[in-house]
């Protein structure tokens, strides 16, 4: 990041407009720090999507830990049929739902995709994701301000991140 | 120009279902192009989906989400008929909106 | 070896059921006869996949594989190919520099004809496919002609294909000894095994459908036109029938041929007319 030439000027751009969005996020908190994201916080929660594993991007997300869940029903193919467009969907019989979010356990970032469920919205969410490789798929849903999980291993054998 | 935009909502009793399907590259800025240089990083980070002014659906992305994205959720309280504005934001700051109608 | 005489033995029976009284078509086994060949074809298939509707082996890998038919059912509730499909809509109901349009060049205006194509033309005495005539109608309006491989052809031939949606596959062979020879060249080429990998069309989608070749799924020969042009998840985008015989070529390590060769006009006459009675399906979505 303090490098000043490099060959890819518009990827510098966008760390640069990553940090700055972080900047407005978190105030004068020290940068790696990972602070609870308030369940109503408007902002786009850019430090979970960089985070690596499911851990740390869960906590930057959430700063807290989720525990596993029969009433978090997660719905994967056994086998993708391309990691590029993967189906997954999450349905949940929890009352006071805030938020359902999808990681991908060994994705470069492991957070996919994070949603809001408003009071009158139905805990149910289907939408489609890249997968590099075979690994877990993990869904976490907010409820009443606690966090359950379920997960299921996909296996993909057509990675979603080649050429 | 057309939307890039695509929804289909269908109000059943008082549940509406929301189907959006969205134009956009998602590049997830770990792919390389044909000669070997990685393209840039460009996806839709943003998608709300609003009714009678308040947000019913508001979803967060990174680049994992699939090229030409889609999302399937339901809500309730809406009628056959009623507007139902769907936008979104992507990295670089582009934006796209639209206005469907419930059926 | 025993996919062979199967072969020969369901074309065989066929023939003797359809032309017991027209002795002379069957006594030379020689002779191109496209109604058996296309009765042995579809029985092939019948009885190699005895649960497979016969109407659903037009969505290819999907109809083989329960696990891969959820992921299917589940994109065509917004299916991938949606924005080539409009996109076609509005380039076909645009008009032409010079004021026509597509429709100019088609019957019924273009609309539910997908089934038709390709048809032997009688006057040039080759295989018109909807491709090459869409290029023809393009030039002859004074338009330069899309790439055959390319978005533009797909998205056009995406929404003629829609508008046929459900219409039996209906592909005609006048009597005519041009049209015949251009049906058994077809043939010949599905089943000649070339490339470095030795291996014919029928090596896969004949010998092998619904089993793995690497990472993917072969889908059935049976149809496997009638889902044109396709949305591949593995291409992230869509691809036409001429895009298909190329990238099958390249796959095998075999030379491609240039799209709208006579071998491929030819090659998508046979796979097309034995696919006669089955729906159309396209535009499709593949892995």
């Amino acid at each position: 990041m303090t490098t000043t030439t490099g060959p890819h000027p518009t990827r510098r751009l966008i760390l640069q407009g990553a940090a700055s969005v972080a900047l407005l996020g978190l105030g004068n908190l020290p940068f790696g720090a990972t602070p609870a994201r308030a369940a109503a916080n408007d902002k786009y929660p850019e430090a979970a999507f960089r985070q690596k594993s499911e851990a740390d991007a869960i906590k930057a997300l959430y700063g807290k830990t989720a525990e596993p869940s029969d009433k978090v029903k997660l719905d994967a193919p056994e086998i993708a049929e391309n990691g590029g467009v993967v189906p997954i969907s999450v349905a949940t019989t929890l009352d006071k739902v805030t938020s359902i979010s999808f990681f991908v356990a060994e994705n470069p970032n492991a957070l996919a995709a994070s949603y809001k469920i408003p009071e009158g919205t139905i805990p149910s969410v289907a939408n489609r994701l890249k997968m590099a490789k075979t690994t877990n798929v993990i869904a976490i849903v907010e409820a009443d301000g606690k966090l359950y999980s379920a997960t299921k291993e996909v296996k993909v054998t057509v990675g979603g991140c080649g050429g | 120009m057309a939307s890039t935009i695509r929804v289909r909502a269908t109000a059943n009793g008082d549940i509406t279902e929301v189907q959006a399907l969205i134009q956009h590259p998602m590049d997830s800025g770990f792919v390389k192009d044909s000669k070997g240089e990685l393209i840039p990083a460009h996806f839709i980070q943003e998608l709300k989906f609003e009714y009678n002014g308040k947000d019913v659906f508001v979803a967060d992305w990174g680049p994992a989400v699939s090229k030409d994205p889609y999302v399937k959720f339901s809500f309730k309280g809406a009628k056959k008929g009623d507007d139902l504005k769907i936008s979104w934001t992507d990295n670089k700051g582009a934006s796209d909106t639209t206005t469907a109608k419930i059926s | 070896m025993k996919t062979r005489s199967a072969l020969l033995l369901g074309s065989l029976s066929a023939a003797l059921v359809a032309f017991a009284l027209t002795s002379p078509r069957v006594v030379a086994a020689d002779k191109v006869d496209p109604v058996a060949d296309a009765k042995a074809f579809q029985n092939f298939f019948f009885q190699k996949f005895p649960n497979v509707k016969h109407e659903d082996f037009v969505n290819g890998p999907y109809s083989m594989n329960e696990d891969m038919k959820r992921q299917w059912q589940e994109k065509e509730e917004f299916p991938p190919y949606e924005f080539a499909l409009d996109a076609g809509k509005e380039m076909f109901a645009t008009p032409f520099k010079n004021g026509k349009t597509y429709a100019d060049c088609f019957p019924n205006g273009g609309i539910g004809i997908r089934q038709n194509y390709p048809y032997f033309d009688e006057k040039e005495g080759k295989v018109v496919t909807l491709e090459l005539a869409l290029n023809r109608c393009r030039e002859a309006n004074g338009e330069a002609p899309y790439s055959y491989v390319k978005d533009e052809m797909a998205s056009l031939t995406a929404y003629m294909a829609f508008t046929s949606r459900g219409k039996p596959m209906d592909i005609k062979i006048p009597d005519d000894p041009r049209a015949l020879a251009a049906f058994e060249n077809g043939k010949r080429y599905f089943y000649t095994r070339r490339g470095q990998m030795n291996f014919s069309c029928a090596s896969c989608h004949v010998q092998s459908p619904g089993e793995r070749i690497r990472a993917e799924i072969l889908a059935p020969a049976l149809g496997i036109l009638n889902a044109m042009p396709i949305y591949r998840s593995e291409w992230s985008g869509m691809g036409t029938t001429s895009r298909r015989f190329v990238t099958c070529n390249s796959q095998t390590r075999a030379v491609p041929l240039e799209p709208q060769s006579d071998e491929y006009r030819d090659v998508e006459y046979f796979l097309s007319y034995v696919a006669n009675g089955l729906p159309i399906s396209g535009p499709g979505a593949r892995p």
